[in-house]
Parts: structure tokens; C-alpha cells; sequence
């Protein structure tokens, strides 16, 4: 499925960059940096709406150790976005280069 | 932050009536400079420049103060002006009594990290630790904060200092294992042999294994640095970005109506940057004593 996208990518980087490959290369990074943002925003909205779902789950079942799921659930989340925000360091990178 | 000083720096800068440029703005608030911009449009202030150190080897080192060396400094004096006479406060305090204002607040926090965080993750002989952890704490929010304020800068939202946290974190756990389980005991948290293999098996285990290992020890104080980097850049970035969107308007009339609700926008931002400082020093703090506490339970 990738192939004939990446085909269309490559013509549409060469038409918009015809006269001086190396804008055309610098084209491609910027597209590959915005949709590495896009689906590393995925990622991390998926996995921190599981721990909101666990966390609310949990506090409804029993509100007496709401503090501690709650406490939990923030220093996971957390967690989660340090390791989306990885991806966006990448991204930085990419987008400069 | 400094919208202002960028408004400023936007009627002295050089580019034409209209054209902004966004990303080179950006950039030059949230990198490393070497002259401060002083509060309130007093001007700027050069950092001196060349203190260069031969250190053989390895090169020369230019050691010259830059913004987010004097931003560290900034908050580590700031530490050191809450904590010192909170601590004389607390000696000369009789039995019982209740601390109050600022040094209640900082006592609470002080109390909270001791109890749930430090004691919880090392078990015995934590108390040998809370002093690190907490410090740790107090500056990385201190330095988050003040790049919160007008006219400051995160020195955390510079990967070297980070990084160099991070490396303090990673020799406090190292050496806080190999005194706790010995040298033959650290030793064996690297090269590995489960119960019930013998030869063939346990060689290939070893030899399979313990680059992993060494890898599983390093990956630890990198995912602190970019987490903690991250963060820090990924929140003054999108803030800036905001601000300086109200710019790229082509007329006042457009700017201004457009800047409103923009505004608005980048307010609660702050507040959620605000939450983030709180939270990710806390997570580097947390982080720092569960893998402490990890290494020294390790058998």
C-alpha cells in the first residue's frame, strides 16, 4: 500500500524542487517531520486515554483509594508523554535539517 | 517568556513592515545566548566570553558564563534563600508547633517527598538519600519556573543540562548498587545467569544478555534527559509559536482581533506549563529513587 504513496510523494517533492535537489530533500523532511508528529500525537492520545479510562474505572470502583489511582494515573501519563515527546525531539531534529 | 522584549526586539529588528520571521524567534528564545536581556527593557548585558581550558586530550573548553549557566545559577541561589532559613527555622522551632507561611509550604512538600516518595521506593536507609532527591526536586523546579517569568528562560529546556542531571542521577545509582550488593553482587546485575542453567545454557544467556543489560543501564538516564528536555522545549515552543502567530497577521486591525482569542489560548498553556514544571521535576525526582531503590533490592 506504501508503494505507489511513496511514488506520489517522490514526484511531488521533484516538482516542487525541479531546479535544486537539495530543496526537494529538505521538502521531504519537512513532510516526513509533520506526519511523524501527527501519528506520534496518535500514539500518545491512545495511550493516555487507556490510563484515564483504567484510572476513572478504578476511583468508580472504589473511591476510598481514589488518591493513590489518581496520583498513579498522573505519574503514568506522564511517562507516556515523555516517550511521545521523544518523538518530537526527532521531528525538531528532521525539520531543521 | 518575554512578549514584550519581543515586541521590542520586533521594532528594532530587521526585517521589513510585515515579515516575520517565526522559527529564527522562536529559536533565539529558547536557545542558549551569550548576553541576558534584563527585566523591564534595561537593556542587555554581555556575558563575558573565552574563558577557554585546555584540558589536554580533550580539547579545548570554553568555560565563559552563558544565559542558562546564570539562569542555574539564579535558581539554585533561590534554593538556597528559601531552604537555609526554613532548615534554621525548623532547629529552632519547639516540639509541636506548626511552621507557617512559605516555610509551611515548603515543609509540607519537604515531608510529602521524604515520606511517600523516598522512603516508599528505597525502603531502609533512605534517609541517606532524601537529601539528593530533594535538591534535585527544589532546582529542576526552581529552573522550570523561572522560565515561566517574563523575561527568564528554562535552563532545563537545554539539553545539557539535562543531560548533566541526568548523569549526576545515573553515578548516584550506579555506586549506590555496587555498595549495596558489593562488587560481585553489581556484577551480577549486568551479566546475569537465572537458576537452573548450566553450561551451554548459561554462557549463551550471559553473553546474549549482557549487552542488554548494559544498554537497560544507560537507556535509563537518556529517557531522563529527553523526557525532562522534552517537556521543557515542547511547552515554550508551542507558547512562543502562539505568541508570535498574533504577528504574522497582515494588518494591526486583523492582529488585534485575532489576538484575542489567541491570547486566551496561550494563557491556558501557561497553566498547563505550570502543571508540567510541577510534574516533571517530580517525575525526575520519583524516577531517580525508584531506580535506586531497584539496584538495591536488585537480589
Amino acid at each position: 500500500m506504501s508503494h505507489p504513496i511513496l511514488a506520489i510523494l517522490q514526484g511531488a517533492a521533484e516538482a516542487a524542487g525541479a531546479t535544486d535537489p537539495a530543496s526537494a530533500r529538505s521538502y521531504l523532511a519537512l513532510l516526513g517531520a509533520g506526519l511523524g508528529t501527527g501519528l506520534t500525537v496518535i500514539g500518545a492520545g491512545l495511550g493516555i486515554g487507556r490510563i484515564g479510562a483504567a484510572t476513572t474505572e478504578g476511583i468508580a470502583r472504589q473511591p476510598e483509594a481514589g488518591g493513590k489511582i489518581q496520583t498513579a494515573g498522573i505519574i503514568l501519563a506522564a511517562l507516556i508523554e515523555g516517550a511521545a515527546l521523544f518523538g518530537l525531539v526527532i521531528m525538531f531534529l528532521m525539520q531543521q535539517a | 517568556m518575554s512578549l514584550l522584549a519581543w515586541i521590542q526586539g520586533q521594532a528594532a529588528g530587521a526585517e521589513p513592515a510585515g515579515e516575520v520571521d517565526l522559527g529564527a524567534l522562536i529559536m533565539h528564545h529558547l536557545t542558549d545566548a551569550r548576553e541576558i536581556e534584563l527585566p523591564f527593557f534595561l537593556g542587555t548585558v554581555q556575558l563575558p566570553q573565552g574563558w577557554y581550558v585546555n584540558l589536554g586530550p580533550l580539547g579545548v573548553v570554553d568555560l565563559a558564563p552563558t544565559k542558562h549557566v546564570v539562569l542555574m545559577v539564579l535558581a539554585a541561589l533561590l534554593c538556597l534563600i528559601v531552604f537555609i532559613p526554613l532548615a534554621r527555622a525548623a532547629q529552632r522551632r519547639e516540639e509541636g508547633k506548626a511552621p507557617g507561611g512559605l516555610g509551611g509550604g515548603m515543609e509540607a512538600m519537604v515531608l510529602y517527598f521524604r515520606d511517600e516518595v523516598v522512603r516508599t521506593n528505597i525502603g531502609h536507609g533512605a534517609d541517606a538519600f532524601a537529601p539528593y532527591i530533594l535538591t534535585l526536586f527544589f532546582f529542576i523546579l526552581s529552573m522550570n519556573l523561572l522560565g515561566l517569568v517574563p523575561w527568564g528562560g528554562s535552563a532545563t529546556g537545554n539539553l545539557a543540562v539535562t543531560l548533566a542531571l541526568a548523569i549526576c542521577s545515573f553515578v548516584l545509582v550506579e555506586v549506590a548498587g555496587m555498595r549495596a550488593l558489593g562488587f560481585r553482587g553489581y556484577l551480577q546485575t549486568v551479566f546475569f545467569v537465572p537458576e537452573g542453567m548450566t553450561g551451554i545454557g548459561a554462557f549463551l544467556i550471559v553473553v546474549l544478555m549482557a549487552p542488554v543489560e548494559f544498554m537497560g543501564k544507560l537507556t535509563k538516564p537518556f529517557a531522563l534527559t529527553v523526557r525532562l528536555f522534552a517537556n521543557m522545549m515542547a511547552g515554550h515552543t508551542l507558547i512562543f509559536a502562539l505568541g508570535g502567530l498574533i504577528f504574522t497577521f497582515g494588518s494591526a486591525a486583523v492582529a488585534t482581533m485575532a489576538g484575542i482569542p489567541i491570547t486566551a489560548m496561550a494563557i491556558a498553556i501557561m497553566v498547563l506549563e505550570l502543571f508540567v514544571a510541577f510534574l516533571q521535576a517530580f517525575i525526575f525526582a520519583m524516577l531517580t529513587s525508584v531506580f535506586v531503590g531497584l539496584i538495591r533490592h536488585a537480589h
